[in-house]
């Protein structure tokens, strides 16, 4: 279970986003979208917490599975793709866990259609085998709160398709899962709840009824930009106000 | 030929300096390698540079002692690279510009105060002089050796991680800061144990130019790591022989041999090399 306090995250003074509460209930699937600038991907570092700037809480119980953005990884390090998913078994385990054993690892290349990939170096894959082995990472961690930030970017339709799958099953086994997402398409055809984010929670509900035409036209009018000569925030109730 | 190449190792003080090459060759390069992959090669030039300071005090407090000069260096070097990283964090600038204004102000420093001492040769500091290793130098070395290698077995996943993946290394309750500082600490060690054969300015060149030449052999880390050491033992017993028949001081010879082993695998090494681009190799069906 992950729960949100009040949660805003902040660059400086500057909310990216805005006293945000809420639960992602234990087993379930949810994705993070909004516009541009929305403060997405900001909320689901703060969840992971790799951005320490924040007031507020976030309550967090049970390992987490990263799934990030791919920018944010070397890929000229000279590493393997199986030494990459193995990555999964050990993390946060200590520095004398054991490895995963080879045939776990050459197992979830094969669920994410990379077998044969064991000793290709990870910086060679083209954006959409190396997001699917960011997904035979997050398989092998065996984490039961996945965070997902933008898993589909550079993927083409068989293979988000092949990974939705993919994640489906993690669901079904009763894991968590949290997706950074931009196509509303696949949100409404494939998760069963949404958080609609435009720097505050403009909704959190069942997909169908967050992403509803009122609450996607009030996402849309939430200006991008920050505001030159911004008021204080007086902490007054919000729209999310619980 | 045998001759040639054994002749010079019959003598006392050349089997002395081979042995602490050897332990330098060994600990360094894969330090070497992770710095090159890190992308913080300037910070092996701030140490080299950083450590000066430090060997100067403990030169003044204990005299021309190898384990004063050595603790001297050690805390000086540590505590140049903790300084850049924490006046970056506080300032919000870029730690490479942090870097270079901190060891500039630690080179003069070590100079001022060095100059102020009476019997302290700097040239021999900055350069060193491998062939007057003695028994504390080469105690020093191998010790350093010790202590780098299995340090760096301990934390090489975490390292691993951290370099490919931040964001996943932390969010997985991975510590990057004690990481990277970890790693810090062996880099300054294997810098100052260098000091006595190579001196403060030339110690690091054993361990950046074999790793730069490696990223031309091997294509995985552990192929570069083993591909560095290979490449830095090569250029300390060529280096010595060279400095024994051609009569040429034997730190310069050494890196100077490095330094001719990574213009090799530019030309012509298995990766990235000039050979490589100019010579087209007939392409795999699939």
């Amino acid at each position: 279970m992950i729960e949100l306090k009040n949660v805003t995250c902040l660059y400086g003074r500057r909310p990216a986003v805005h006293h945000v509460s809420g639960r992602f209930e234990p087993g379930s699937m949810t994705a993070i979208v909004g516009p541009n600038g929305a403060g997405k991907t900001t909320l689901l570092r703060t969840i992971a917490g790799l951005h320490r700037d924040f007031e507020g809480q976030v309550i967090r119980n049970g390992r987490i599975g990263l799934l990030p953005q791919t920018p944010s990884l070397d890929k000229a390090f000279p590493i393997t793709s199986a030494e990459v998913v193995a990555m999964g078994g050990i993390a946060g385990l200590g520095i004398f866990a054991a490895a995963p054993a080879p045939a776990r690892v050459s197992e979830a290349l094969q669920s994410v259609g990379l077998a044969g990939f064991e000793r290709r170096l990870a910086g060679t894959l083209s954006a959409g085998q190396f997001q699917r082995l960011l997904f035979a990472r997050l398989m092998v961690q065996d984490a039961p709160v996945m965070l997902l930030d933008e898993p589909f970017a550079a993927v083409d339709a068989r293979t988000t398709a092949d990974l939705m799958r993919l994640l489906h099953r993690w669901h079904g086994e009763g894991r968590t899962i949290v997706a950074v997402l931009h196509d509303l398409d696949l949100v409404a055809r494939e998760f069963p709840s949404t958080l609609l984010l435009a720097r505050d929670k403009i909704a959190w509900d069942r997909t169908a009824a967050a992403l509803s035409a009122e609450h996607r036209l009030r996402a849309r009018l939430v200006a991008e930009a920050w505001a030159d000569d911004p008021a204080l925030c007086q902490d007054a109730p919000r729209l999310d106000a619980a | 030929m045998i001759q040639f190449l054994f002749e010079p190792f019959a003598l006392g003080f050349m089997r002395r300096a081979l042995a602490g090459c050897i332990a330098l060759s060994i600990a360094g390069p894969p330090l070497g390698v992770f710095l090159v992959l890190r992308r913080m090669s300037l910070m092996s030039d701030v140490l080299q540079h950083g450590i000066l300071p430090g060997i100067a005090l403990g030169a003044v407090v204990g005299g021309i002692s190898v384990p004063a000069m050595g603790a001297g260096g050690f805390l000086a070097g540590l505590t140049v690279a903790l300084l850049a990283g924490a006046l970056s964090r506080a300032t919000g600038g870029r730690e490479d510009s942090q870097l270079a204004g901190v060891y500039l102000v630690a080179l003069a420093l070590g100079v001022a105060i060095l100059s102020a001492q009476r019997g302290v040769d700097l040239t021999h500091l900055l350069f060193g002089s491998v062939l007057a290793v003695d028994d504390i130098s080469l105690l020093l070395m191998a010790g350093a050796a010790t202590v780098v290698l299995p340090s760096l077995a301990l934390l090489w996943r975490p390292l691993v991680l951290e370099s490919f993946d931040p964001d996943f290394h932390r969010a997985t309750g991975g510590r990057g800061a004690l990481v990277h500082l970890g790693f810090l600490a062996l880099v300054v060690l294997a810098v100052v144990s260098g000091f006595t054969a190579l001196g403060t300015l030339m110690s690091v060149g054993l361990i950046m130019l074999p790793a730069v030449a490696a990223r031309h052999w091997g294509e995985t880390l552990g192929g570069q790591v083993i591909a560095a050491v290979v490449i830095a033992l090569a250029a300390s017993v060529i280096g010595l022989l060279v400095s024994y028949h051609a009569d040429v001081p034997a730190g310069p010879a050494i890196v100077l041999s490095a330094g001719a082993l990574w213009i090799g695998g530019v030309l012509a090494g298995r990766r990235e090399s000039l050979l490589r681009r100019l010579v087209r190799q007939a392409h795999y069906a699939g």
